[in-house]
């Protein structure tokens, strides 16, 4: 792929939909063959260790419920600052992420630790919102100390083929986060077919999100492997064209190490090793870790603890 | 960085004996031929010895399956077949794990190719068939269609289990019985399932299976109580074959050598279609005779489809079969090896670019790195003759009309992959393609329901759903299928 000129290709709804539909279709027997092939990689013993220590310090502590209070947060946060209580060198979560109005509780409660205060805006999770009250809603939670942005994309917007005004929501949202990173939530299973989601994840890479995101978490299905498989091949060929590098962030449903391990096979072997990092990877989850904790155990011991041993939160 | 641990199957599981006798008449005995070591392609052991049918041998065979034929398999009711072949079936799925290694063992194949598709997909031939057993009167073939007799068939040591399993699933189906030839480097898997017939009862001489190398397949073609020969393997040696029963009144099958055109359009899914390159050339170290070997990409999409193939190939795990995280395994004979190195010599000296991902190949044993030539002409030999191996040619072409003339422009005609988002221009382009199989957005996939078989010098006959079982059935006609255009 040639380097796009991003603003030759953003100068109109136009040019922009002809950008988009130009790119590769994907095959969805394919590409869901791809993914079935990459599952049966059998990963043991100290590529298994690694592979948990990592997914651990690539989790983003969610906890994204209307009942959620002050407590709920300082209990998240002391969770993401030291996940297994009775391991010290277990390492920290990447993030918590939490609503705007509790980013000020979350700033507190992780201060002083590598733990960073992400937070969903711009109307989560539906996004029908104007884009005053979106734009009015990320200023607050980077004003009260949120580190990371995720932010919804326009999905009606999009499906009815306004990619320009997706594209402009996004660039404005950046602006809005100044220094805090922007992650760009797809909501890919309202978007569905593996066409949009490439078409989307370019279109949210071109305006500038430093991450791609599956979903909400309140969409089913949320992340799926075919759907990280094209969200994956979408930044390194992004990577390719412009030399940057983006991230992607899997949300919603992925509860076991395994399916977590096995999308990190999937980052090593679409996307490249320079992925299996943080700054480049996340798993949007909040039960994920819990597994993740109790696998690790069973590393270091040889003996599966039970549901007990690991605190809730 | 992330370097995946060692996850290998246990040798052991293959349950291997220091040696194995032939089967005939329902059990196992001694060959009158000199016994022949199988080794581990992937570090040249000796696995086993196993016993060699000379003449007398292929007599006894035949005359076996002759008795069996006429007193028990022939008069039997479809529906009394069919049990045999579904207990064959299952028996081959319960004991899936210890065939797939044995099959890795003695091919070289990775692990994940023989657990994912050789074994199941030679059970799955076994239930298929095991259906049209008490159906054949509604196949098409007449009201009461007649078993050929005795079978003689021949089959590759690239597929061991699964080629034997496409061989005798549709001739026990139809009613008739069976001498098998497996290869002599890959003997171990079909005695196994010999050994399967027994565990299921089936009737002696039913199925014997007499390991050798070409002179006791010589015996087998030329023997006169042979009605029927199925070959699959070189075309080098189906002329033969098609030259020694010329005349006999024996029926022919044969499955031959191929060189396939994967055709890559620019509106093709590209990630998809890298995949399905990867697949029709590196599946099986290029030991298929439907490889896509010869890769044909429009030439507006050619750099970006090499940029993102050679990545791929980057990420291919090259190395021990019985790791379950390996892609390609080893070469199957030391033959073979010198084969491709030749090919791949040849290539080079006609001034074609070789590329190889950076991959450490073991010390012992047969390997070849996974290879992709680029700036290959028609006229080249790598564009013209078959490699069998891990080898891939890359031509361009600039209109469907170009694609359809450079991929029939060969002797061959087995199969053909077709890469486009556009649905007309498939239909349009298997229409004009001379191969017994079309892959439309994908490759290398391969199903009991679907028949198979060859254009050209590719073979004739079919094997596999209801056009296979013809090749098995006195009345129907399994004289070359298509107009050979």
């Amino acid at each position: 792929m040639s380097t796009p000129a991003t603003d030759t290709i953003t100068a109109g709804d136009a040019s922009l939909s002809r950008f988009l539909h130009g790119l590769p279709g994907v095959d969805q027997v394919g590409a869901e063959g791809r993914v079935a092939m990459l599952a049966t990689r059998s990963i043991k013993t100290s590529a298994k260790a690694w592979a948990l220590e990592t997914a651990i310090r690539m989790v983003d502590l969610t906890t994204l419920e209307g009942a959620d209070t002050p407590g709920k947060i300082r209990a998240l946060a002391a969770k993401a600052r030291q996940p297994d209580a009775d391991d010290p060198t277990c390492p920290p979560v990447a993030a918590v992420c939490v609503y705007p109005d509790l980013v000020a509780d979350a700033v507190r409660a992780v201060a002083g630790s590598d733990v960073a205060v992400a937070s969903v805006a711009t109307a989560f999770p539906s996004g029908r919102a104007s884009l005053a009250v979106k734009l009015a809603d990320v200023a607050e939670a980077v004003a009260a100390g949120a580190d990371e942005i995720d932010m919804v994309i326009d999905r009606g917007a999009f499906l009815s083929g306004r990619y320009l005004d997706v594209h402009q929501e996004i660039v404005a949202v950046k602006q809005a986060c100044g220094r805090a990173h922007l992650k760009v939530i797809l909501e890919t299973g309202e978007l569905v077919t593996l066409d949009n989601v490439r078409r989307a994840s370019w279109l949210a890479l071109l305006a500038g999100g430093d991450f791609i995101k599956t979903s909400t978490g309140k969409v089913t299905p949320a992340a799926t492997p075919p759907v990280a498989l094209v969200m994956l091949e979408a930044v390194a060929d992004f990577a390719r064209a412009t030399g940057q590098r983006r991230g992607v962030k899997l949300a919603g449903g992925i509860r076991t190490a395994k399916e977590a391990i096995r999308y990190l096979v999937m980052v090593k072997e679409v996307a490249g090793e320079e992925w299996l990092d943080p700054a480049l990877f996340r798993f949007g989850a909040s039960s994920l870790l819990n597994d993740l904790l109790l696998q690790r155990i069973k590393q270091r011991t040889g003996g599966y603890a039970g549901a007990d041993y690991v605190t809730l939160d | 960085m992330w370097e995946y641990a060692p996850a290998p199957e246990a040798p052991q599981t293959a349950r291997l004996r220091p040696s194995y006798g032939m089967f005939v008449d329902g059990e196992f005995r001694d060959g009158t031929g000199e016994r022949l070591k199988t080794v581990n392609p992937a570090n040249e052991e000796v696995l086993a010895e196993v016993s060699v049918a000379g003449p007398a041998d292929v007599d006894t065979a035949v005359a076996a399956a002759r008795r069996a034929h006429e007193s028990v398999w022939g008069p039997m009711p479809g529906r009394e077949r069919a049990k045999y072949l579904f207990r064959i079936a299952r028996l081959i799925a319960e004991r899936s794990r210890e065939l797939a290694v044995l099959e890795s063992l003695d091919n070289g194949k990775p692990i994940r190719e023989s657990r994912d598709v050789d074994i199941p997909l030679a059970s799955a031939h076994f239930f298929y068939h095991a259906g049209w057993a008490d159906k054949l009167e509604y196949a098409g073939f007449g009201p009461a269609p007649r078993p050929l007799g005795v079978a003689g068939q021949i089959v590759p040591w690239n597929f061991p289990l699964l080629m034997a399993a496409w061989k005798l699933a549709p001739a026990l189906a139809a009613g008739n019985t069976c001498v098998l030839k497996p290869a002599e480097t890959t003997p171990l898997t079909a005695l196994v399932l010999a050994e399967i017939c027994q565990q299921a009862e089936l009737p002696p001489g039913v199925v014997n299976v007499l390991p050798g190398e070409g002179d006791t397949g010589a015996a087998l073609v030329t023997h006169p109580g042979i009605d029927k020969i199925a070959f699959t393997g070189s075309t080098e040696v189906g002329k033969l074959i098609q030259r020694t029963v010329a005349g006999t009144g024996k029926r022919l099958t044969l499955e031959l050598g191929g060189k396939a055109a994967n055709i890559i359009f620019d509106d093709a899914p590209i990630d998809q279609a890298v995949e399905g390159i990867v697949n029709g050339i590196f599946f099986n170290q290029g030991h298929v005779c439907c490889a896509g070997s010869r890769l044909l990409v429009q030439e507006s999409v050619h750099d970006e489809v090499l940029d993102k193939l050679k990545r791929r190939l980057t990420t291919l795990r090259v190395g021990d079969p019985l790791d379950k995280n390996t892609d390609v395994g080893a070469i199957n004979s030391a033959a073979q090896l010198a084969r491709i190195t030749d090919l791949a010599k040849a290539g080079e000296a006609e001034g074609a670019h070789r590329w190889s991902p950076p991959c450490a190949l073991p010390d012992r044993g047969f390997w070849f790195p996974p290879t992709v030539f680029t700036e290959v002409s028609q006229a080249h030999r790598i564009a013209r003759e078959e490699i069998f191996g891990p080898v891939l040619s890359v031509l361009t072409f600039r209109t469907p009309d170009e694609a359809v003339a450079k991929a029939n422009n060969t002797p061959y005609g087995l199969s053909a992959g077709i890469w486009t988002e556009k649905g007309s221009r498939i239909l349009w382009m298997a229409n004009r393609l001379r191969a017994g199989v079309v892959w439309a957005n994908t490759f290398n996939r391969f199903d009991p329901t679907s028949p198979f078989g060859g254009y050209k010098e590719s073979g004739f006959g079919r094997e596999g759903g209801r056009h296979g079982l013809a090749a098995y059935l006195a009345g129907a006609d399994d004289a070359p299928r298509g107009d050979n255009r």
